[in-house]
């Protein structure tokens, strides 16, 4: 049979539906996402709260505190932890459940996949906006048409995450659990970015963390969400995520086999 | 529908005209550069830098804001600088070291504390004439006169006292006890309350004229920020009466009080060291001096948020904002 366009428009809504309908059912698994970032943003952040306000950093117009500073990072970090989750779900679900079925869809794999990655993605944007929502408390207060802003700047670097997750969780098989990933992947690219301080403060401690802050993927990421977030557009920001989120997808694709899982044998 | 080139061309160039017309500018010492900024308030940016006296500090509005008097301290002297062609056109006898003054109700008698020498002088902007030195505490520093014009007050750093001037007589008549390093005083609008800001004792007093009593202490408390770092300098009140601004020096803040209840309502994070502050015309913005971090924070005063930092010289100190 040959697959038309109105096939793969119903399989994309087949899987965003599905993602939803987990994301309500799985009230406690929101509300666990959202509590790790606020954790970050009420208790870590207040420590620091007037720590920033000694230079202007772009985006910003003026000084701010360092709750504003470290909420697209937490953002950011919202979108890391979905990102690493559902791909090492995904992967896992190779050999049963809901994947298996999915994959024997007479559509191509690296279609269901970019469908499952955006969904996964889609998703993840309506933490984001709790989580933004709930940091107005805390005078976050970006201007309101960088909220629509940040949306397409969100969702890419979801779709980027997804990517590197499920390159990550295909690839190299000692990371197979959420303990493995969380050290290895989640921390060092989240604590060697510009999430938490500004790059020239890692640069003023240390010339090698810096540069390998800026060689981080995540760094840009949180960038581009940090510049969207308050209508500006950091074009190095965008082309480095947008590469980043091409790459890993072609290689997460190719590495993601579902007979691997399930008999161990070689890709056919 | 067909439009008339000329006539909308006339109309567009009247409301650009009548935008510019009421764009306002605001002038900026920079204590460090000899040099005063001005930036435009519509775009906030920096439009000029004009060389003036040494280390000019206090600055301040002729009445009909055709002149701008600055206190070159370092120069010994008052600058008057005529604003439509940013030239200095006089300089007054100040006495040593001005530093801040204040400009009486009938636009020529300037009043100026005379910090080496423990003295306010008077002068008077049209003749030249010094007209008075009255001898106060050590090391003179605030100054303002109040809108009627009767009084004059003057605070001294080192005696902690807030001194009271007739200015019919031009003599001292009484003198306050205030907390540690008093820096600056404004009077209310009505003239019934004195709000005077007390540096190392990290208070504002609010002081009533006719007993010259002090009958509230205002204190700060910003979280994460250490209290010796609380030292209110510049003060501004608004003028429906009902808050006063507050700049906290080091702190790095501007506290904004209640003004009938005196609770401190709201603080707001600006530059390093912030100092002096002034309204626009309406009062819709309001701009502090950061002197460390050298630059000005443009407030949204309604939303009680800082919109805009620019970046003008060395060490911002005084700023006066005129309608163009």
């Amino acid at each position: 049979m040959k697959m038309t366009p109105a096939h793969y428009w119903y399989c994309f809504q087949g899987i965003l539906i599905r993602e939803y309908l987990r994301f309500i059912q799985q009230r406690t698994r929101f509300f666990s996402a959202l509590v790790r970032p606020l954790l970050w943003l009420v208790v870590f952040a207040a420590g620091f709260r007037a720590a920033l306000g000694i230079a202007i950093i772009e985006p910003y117009e003026t000084y701010i505190t360092y709750e504003v500073y470290i909420a697209p990072g937490l953002c950011c970090m919202i979108l890391l932890f979905n990102g690493m989750q559902s791909s090492l779900s995904m992967v896992y679900d190779r050999e049963m459940g809901s994947m298996r079925v999915l994959l024997m869809s007479p559509l191509p794999r690296w279609f269901l996949l970019v469908c499952k990655l955006i969904s996964i993605a889609l998703v993840s944007l309506l933490q984001v906006y709790a989580f933004l929502l709930i940091a107005l408390l805390v005078d976050v207060e970006p201007p309101l048409w960088g909220y629509l802003a940040v949306l397409p700047a969100l969702l890419l670097v979801a779709v980027m995450l997804g990517a590197i997750g499920l390159f990550i969780s295909s690839w190299i098989k000692q990371l197979e659990n959420f303990a493995g990933v969380m050290n290895f992947v989640i921390f060092p690219m989240f604590f060697l970015s510009s999430a938490l301080y500004p790059l020239w403060k890692m640069q003023e401690s240390s010339e090698w963390i810096y540069w390998i802050c800026t060689a981080n993927p995540f760094t840009y990421a949180v960038e581009l969400v940090r510049h969207a977030l308050y209508l500006k557009f950091d074009g190095t920001a965008c082309s480095v995520t947008l590469a980043t989120a091409l790459i890993f997808s072609v290689f997460a694709i190719k590495g993601f086999n579902p007979q691997r899982a399930a008999g161990g044998g070689k890709p056919g | 529908m067909k439009i008339n080139i000329p006539i909308a061309a006339a109309t567009a160039s009247l409301l650009l005209f009548s935008s510019l017309a009421l764009a306002e500018v605001a002038y900026v010492s920079n204590e460090k550069d000899n040099t005063i900024s001005v930036i435009d308030l519509d775009t906030y940016e920096v439009t000029a830098t004009l060389d003036v006296g040494k280390r000019p500090r206090g600055i301040i509005l002729s009445h009909d804001q055709t002149k701008l008097y600055i206190c070159a301290s370092d120069s010994d002297t008052v600058q008057v600088m005529d604003l439509a062609t940013h030239k200095i056109t006089k300089q007054l006898p100040s006495g040593e070291d001005p530093e801040q003054f204040s400009l009486h109700p009938n636009d020529h008698h300037l009043y100026i504390s005379n910090e080496n020498d423990a003295l306010v002088t008077i002068v008077d902007t049209d003749t030249n004439e010094v007209l008075a030195q009255i001898d106060v505490g050590v090391e003179p520093e605030g100054m303002a006169v109040s809108s009627d014009g009767k009084i004059a007050v003057n605070t001294s750093e080192t005696t902690n006292m807030v001194h009271w001037i007739d200015t019919e007589t031009m003599a001292l008549y009484d003198n306050t006890l205030v907390d540690q390093r008093p820096r600056f005083v404004e009077f209310s609008k009505d003239n019934k309350y004195l709000w005077a800001t007390s540096e190392i004792g990290g208070t504002v007093s609010v002081i009533d004229v006719a007993s010259r009593k002090i009958i509230h202490k205002v204190t700060f408390k910003i979280r994460g920020v250490h209290s010796d770092k609380m030292q209110p300098v510049g003060i501004k009140l608004s003028d429906d009466g009902k808050y006063a601004f507050v700049a906290l020096g080091p702190a790095n803040h501007i506290a904004i009080i209640d003004a009938h209840s005196f609770e401190v309502i709201d603080y707001i994070l600006v530059g390093r060291r912030v100092w002096h502050m002034a309204f626009n015309a309406d009062q819709s913005l309001l701009l502090t001096t950061n002197g460390i971090s050298g630059d000005v924070t443009v407030i949204d005063v309604a939303k009680r948020k800082a919109i805009k930092s620019i970046k003008v010289g060395r060490y911002p100190w005084g700023i006066v904002v005129k309608s163009k």
